[in-house]
């Protein structure tokens, strides 16, 4: 009946009428933009009445301990998890709580998992064609060819990561930090709006570190992409930071610049205070 | 063009000569070698060659989305067997009134239930082509409808694979009623002729032989073309990293329905030409047990090669026919065996092996990218 | 003639003397003194002593009226020895005692007398015989009697019962013979009767409301409609008692298979194929220890309880040691290894032991039923299994809330390196669980051999049900294993009666495809992070 009542309705826009992949509109503000998102898990609440909003071009940081609430966020963004009350906007447009992860990816929003994962089987340049945006649908993957253009975009993005030399080793090979780079590589590829990247320099080493800092920034600093980076390293927060967000139990605790944050009291009390301690 | 990608790649063309020579020369041996000189090969021979090629392209069907999918199907039997009544079908059409009862249009099983008219389902399977058409559509519905409902609701891996089991299973039991109109039991036979050729005799067995292997080389070059194209690759990204697939934007979902769908249909084909060769289609087709010997043969083969497949089917079926006739006991130990040594010894199968030797004498000569990288 | 019997009475003091049993019997036996009245040639007194036959209560009296009706309680005229002639043909008569119904070889057809009856006595014998078991000393037989006289009642046997009804002392058989009395008042054509039977499930008193329903007798007619709707309402509710009993039964048997795969598969996420065969296992070591012990099927059955535990958990220690540790993490190869195994097993039993199926006897107080009301009644080895699958789930909860081991198992299936590093040997607990839930096939064999045939297709035919249960149930909960066991089980049989026991089976298995596509967790799936992986 609801189908029925949905062919009646004259303001409804039918799917293969809609204009393919309508833009982002962030004329009107922010590109992402959360408000009063609640999550729980048998009875834990995972996010507690989340607001967030970041801004087109922004490079933003979210900190917070074990349990905070970071990856949760995350997969709500992404259509993995549903809430269960609040709302979620890609730009004015796109409300993330009625598609599909294949459809917010499709929409420019990237994800990088925290444990790095390629497809292994595939060659480094392989995981770089799929990840590209080109048409993603049965048929035209299968009589898809590799033009030029594309080759060449593969290229580019295989100098950014530092992978030329290892274009056709099968990514299984390839160390932790480079396949995270890989991996952020393919999101590359993708041409996203805003970039999600969760613990991008767990396990990595010094160098490997600032490479990955100098890659996040490069994003970011171009203007047409967002990034949000979750991470635990304090000193890797610091290095790129220009703002940062603090989560604790699932609601924000404080927000604004690496020092503002790190000098708020209740910040102190429930994350840097005990890291500190620690350290 | 996607569809001639594999005749591009030295393994494919490798393949299609070894099995186009091997067509020839059995053709050969069969026709122009006298009856009695120790290189002829009888008509039955031909014929169980025959069978063994269907099973081939049901194996290679099996890999296509086992090895590249990852999803291992313990009830592609079904496809198997539902294109095999469809052919069935159309050959007890085919029977007319030279029946044991004689009527002109029912088949002997149903004036034996003392039916008096076709179930629907059974109208339009005396003309060849819808028949045909059948043979590819009832398996492609089936998994269509059923790949449909499981991969949109993400049900993967062992799930997946006993929810199709199940499905399997339960088609058996309800062809083995005789209500359901596909001959219970016995199922279809006593079979006489297929688009005018007389099915007993010699020329149309080596024809049916021959029909088996030219669809086992173009289904083999199809999924050969599938593999080798973009849709090849994200069906292996599908079954290594579901997950971040669906965050490249990739529809997971619908690349396995596609694959499955194409799969069973080449299934169905498989037992299309298995049926007017071995004269009889019946519910045991149906039973889980073929269905997850199917998957042994791929397993031994070595699976994610399609060539393995064949090979896998290939053995393993020329030592299930010198089993059962030499100690039919010994039949399930040895295959039970296999399931065991092959899980745990050779996870590659005999490709991985074939692999393995080809990839050492390449590193001597000129080590390549990935392994200057280890 | 009167002086024979204290004649033969002296003879007989003789032979005690000299030591032979049989006659002593003879003399003490009161049957004796019940049957000489019999050779009068009075009716009257014959009369009489039949009336004193009956009233002795005597175990034989059955027979000597029976024969009497017969014609075959005759007289030695020499000798005055009561003999039952066993064939009438030729000069010599083969016959046997009256007392003891031994074999007395031929007796000459010229010696006997026959014990003659007229009308009158043919018509109290056979009203004797009929309610002759109501004199019986155990209620139980007493009861069987007056049931069997429901709807048998004649008129002639109306005064015989009121006066068994007198002095009767157990309400269930008078309540039984003043049924079988309105019956017969029922089928004279007497309204009140319908007011006795209404409630009544017995198939004799439904046939007879059921005859006069369609009496002329308008009256009457409508009383046994009205009653006749009564007794259908609780014979609806008996039959919908009985269906769940049926399901809960098969319910009882899909638990009893699941719940070691529950735990193998739920648990440890090992796929194991060859569960089926653990379970014939068990129902193949219940054959065994039967052959071991023969003529003692309940002692042996007991045994068995522990053996195939111990058999079946054995046999999934070498799987587990043989196969599944080299496959952990690939849960697809380890499928089909463990299906290879099962082949083995199964050609095991068929070359060592038999393919043809096994008899397995179920002990006699496994046998029988257990009648909750006329129209309804519980076979006993059912319920016995129904319980027996309880008390395994109860046990095996116990061990895997409240033991050391079930603690490790849980620690090791959520957190294998973390178990590890707090010291828990994760190897010897994958052994143990594995061992555990093998031999809880091992038990369900067991169960089982009291149900189905023992063959080595058993298992065969239980894997496909036992992983649908645990997948409908949810994966790794117990509790879901129960839940989904007994409500397929019913399903099943709800549905058997319009489907028919194939077509039942193929609903549920369609059912069961498309609620996983709905839920592929399962009615009781596991929430949160734990279940992302």
């Amino acid at each position: 009946m609801s189908f029925l009542q949905s062919l009646a309705d004259r303001d409804r826009v039918f799917d293969f009428l809609a204009p393919a992949a309508s833009p982002v509109d962030v004329r009107h503000g922010p590109i992402l933009y959360l408000e009063d998102v609640s999550v729980s898990f048998d009875g834990f609440k995972a996010i507690d009445a989340l607001n967030l909003t970041i801004d087109d071009g922004e490079l933003r940081c979210i900190i917070g301990p074990n349990g905070a609430g970071k990856t949760t966020m995350m997969d709500i963004i992404t259509g993995k998890t549903r809430p269960d009350t609040g709302s979620a906007w890609f730009g004015s447009r796109h409300d993330l709580l009625t598609m599909n992860e294949p459809e917010i990816a499709s929409l420019g929003i990237g994800r990088k998992f925290q444990k790095p994962t390629v497809f292994e089987a595939l060659t480094v340049f392989e995981n770089l064609e799929l990840a590209m945006a080109a048409d993603k649908r049965i048929l035209p993957t299968l009589t898809a060819r590799l033009t030029g253009e594309v080759r060449d975009r593969i290229e580019e993005v295989l100098a950014t990561i530092g992978l030329i030399e290892l274009r056709h080793a099968p990514s299984g090979i390839l160390s932790h930090g480079q396949k995270q780079w890989l991996e952020i590589g393919m999101l590359l590829m993708q041409r996203p709006r805003l970039l999600l990247v969760d613990e991008p320099v767990a396990g990595m080493t010094e160098q490997e570190m600032e490479r990955t800092a100098e890659l996040l920034t490069g994003l970011a600093g171009k203007g047409r992409q967002s990034v949000v980076v979750v991470e635990h390293d304090m000193g890797f927060v610091r290095s790129i930071a220009r703002t940062v967000t603090v989560l604790h139990q699932g609601s924000v605790l404080a927000e604004g610049s690496m020092d503002r944050v790190a000098s708020d009291p209740k910040v102190v009390e429930v994350y840097l205070g005990t890291e500190e301690e620690v350290d | 063009m996607w569809l001639t990608r594999p005749f591009r790649e030295r393994a494919t063309r490798l393949f299609l000569g070894i099995l186009l020579a091997a067509l020839a020369l059995v053709t050969l041996l069969n026709l122009a070698v006298p009856v009695g000189h120790p290189l002829h090969v009888s008509t039955y021979a031909v014929t169980l060659l025959g069978k063994y090629l269907s099973y081939a392209l049901l194996a290679v069907a099996v890999d296509l989305v086992w090895g590249y999918l990852g999803i291992l199907s313990l009830g592609h039997g079904a496809f198997f067997a539902l294109g095999g009544y469809a052919m069935g079908m159309y050959l007890m059409r085919q029977i007319g009134d030279r029946g044991t009862y004689g009527d002109p249009v029912l088949p002997d099983f149903m004036v034996f239930l003392d039916w008096d008219s076709l179930p629907w389902y059974w109208l339009g399977f005396d003309m060849p082509w819808f028949a045909f058409l059948m043979v590819l559509l009832a398996p492609g519905l089936l998994a269509l409808v059923f790949g449909f409902l499981a991969f949109r609701s993400r049900v993967t891996g062992v799930y997946l694979s006993i929810i199709t089991q199940a499905m399997t299973f339960a088609l058996m039991l309800a062809f083995f009623r005789n209500e359901m109109g596909f001959g219970g039991n016995n199922g279809l036979t006593d079979f006489r002729e297929l688009l005018g050729f007389d099915l007993r005799s010699d020329a149309t067995r080596l024809g049916l032989f021959l029909a088996t292997g030219i669809a086992l080389a173009l289904g083999y070059v199809l999924c050969r073309a599938i593999v080798a194209s973009k849709l090849g690759r994200v069906s292996v990204a599908c079954r290594d990293a579901e997950a971040r697939a669906r965050f490249l934007g990739y529809r997971v979902e619908r690349f396995q329905l596609f694959v499955f769908v194409v799969s069973a249909m080449l299934a169905g084909l498989a037992g299309a030409l298995y049926v007017p060769q071995v004269g009889i289609i019946n519910p045991s087709e149906f039973s889980p047990i073929f269905s997850i010997e199917v998957v042994l043969w791929v397993a031994l083969g070595g699976r994610a090669t399609l060539y393995g497949a064949v090979i896998g089917a290939l053995l393993v079926n020329y030592a299930k026919t010198v089993f059962t006739g030499v100690m039919p006991d010994a039949w399930l130990f040895a295959l039970g065996g296999m399931f065991v040594l092959v899980t745990v010894f050779l996870p590659k199968g005999i490709a991985g092996l074939l692999c393995l030797r080809l990839r050492r004498r390449a590193a001597t000569s000129q080590p390549t990218a990935g392994e200057a990288a280890t | 003639m009167r002086m024979l019997p204290r004649f033969l009475s002296g003879l007989l003091c003789l032979c005690l003397l000299c030591g032979l049993p049989l006659a002593v019997q003879a003399q003490d036996d009161p049957g004796q003194a019940l049957l000489d009245p019999l050779a009068t040639a009075s009716y009257a007194e014959k009369g009489e002593a039949i009336e004193a036959i009956i009233e002795s209560g005597d175990a034989r009296s059955r027979r000597w009226l029976e024969a009497l009706l017969g014609g075959q309680l005759q007289r030695h005229k020499n000798t005055g020895r009561f003999v039952v002639v066993v064939e009438n043909r030729g000069r010599n008569w083969p016959v046997v005692d009256a007392l003891s119904f031994e074999d007395a070889g031929e007796m000459s057809r010229r010696d006997l007398d026959r014990i003659g009856i007229n009308n009158a006595l043919r018509g109290q014998l056979q009203g004797a015989l009929a309610v002759l078991d109501l004199h019986a000393d155990e209620v139980a037989e007493r009861r069987e009697a007056a049931r069997a006289l429901l709807g048998a009642v004649d008129a002639g046997l109306v005064e015989p019962i009121r006066a068994v009804i007198d002095g009767e002392e157990d309400a269930e058989v008078r309540r039984l013979l003043e049924q079988a009395l309105s019956i017969q008042r029922l089928e004279a054509g007497e309204v009140e009767a319908v007011e006795t039977l209404s409630g009544s499930l017995n198939a004799q008193v439904r046939s007879a409301l059921n005859a006069a329903s369609r009496s002329e007798d308008a009256e009457l007619a409508a009383a046994a409609t009205s009653a006749m709707a009564d007794i259908e309402q609780k014979m609806a509710l008996n039959r919908g008692l009985e269906t769940l009993y049926f399901g809960l039964s098969l319910g009882s048997v899909l638990v009893l298979a699941a719940i070691g795969l529950a735990i193998t598969f739920g648990v440890m996420g090992v796929i194991n194929m060859a569960h089926g065969e653990l379970i014939m296992l068990g129902a193949y070591t219940t054959w065994a220890m039967q052959q071991l012990l023969p003529g003692q099927p309940g002692l042996a059955l007991l045994l068995s309880i522990p053996a195939g535990f111990l058999v079946a958990a054995l046999a999934g220690v070498v799987i587990e040691r043989g196969v599944i540790q080299f496959l952990k993490g690939r849960p697809l190869e380890t499928l089909l290894a463990t299906f290879g195994v099962s082949l083995i097993l199964q050609q095991l039993v068929r070359t060592v032991i038999s393919p043809q199926n096994r008899t397995v006897v179920t002990p006699e107080w496994m046998s029988g039923s257990l009648m909750l009301n006329e129209g309804l009644s519980l076979t006993l080895n059912r319920l016995y299994v129904l319980g027996f699958a309880l008390v395994v789930f109860a046990v095996l909860m116990l061990v895997m809330r409240r033991t050391r081991l079930g603690l490790e198992v849980r620690a090791v299936t959520q957190n294998r390196s973390m178990a590890r590093a707090m010291g828990i040997r994760a190897t010897r607990v994958d052994i143990l669980t594995f061992a555990l839930g093998s031999g809880v096939a091992g038990l369900a064999g067991v169960a089982l051999s009291q149900l189905t045939n023992v063959g080595p297709n058993l298992g065969q035919n239980y894997i496909i049900d036992s992983f649908m249960v645990v997948v409908f149930g949810g994966v790794g909960n117990l509790w879901g294993t129960l839940v989904a066991g007994l409500s397929l089980g019913v399903i099943n049989q709800v549905l058997e009666p319009w489907a028919g026991a194939v077509l039942a089976k193929i609903v549920v298995l369609v059912f069961i495809i498309l609620f996983i596509q709905k839920r592929p967790r399962g009615l009781f799936p596991q929430k949160g992070r734990a279940a992302e992986g």
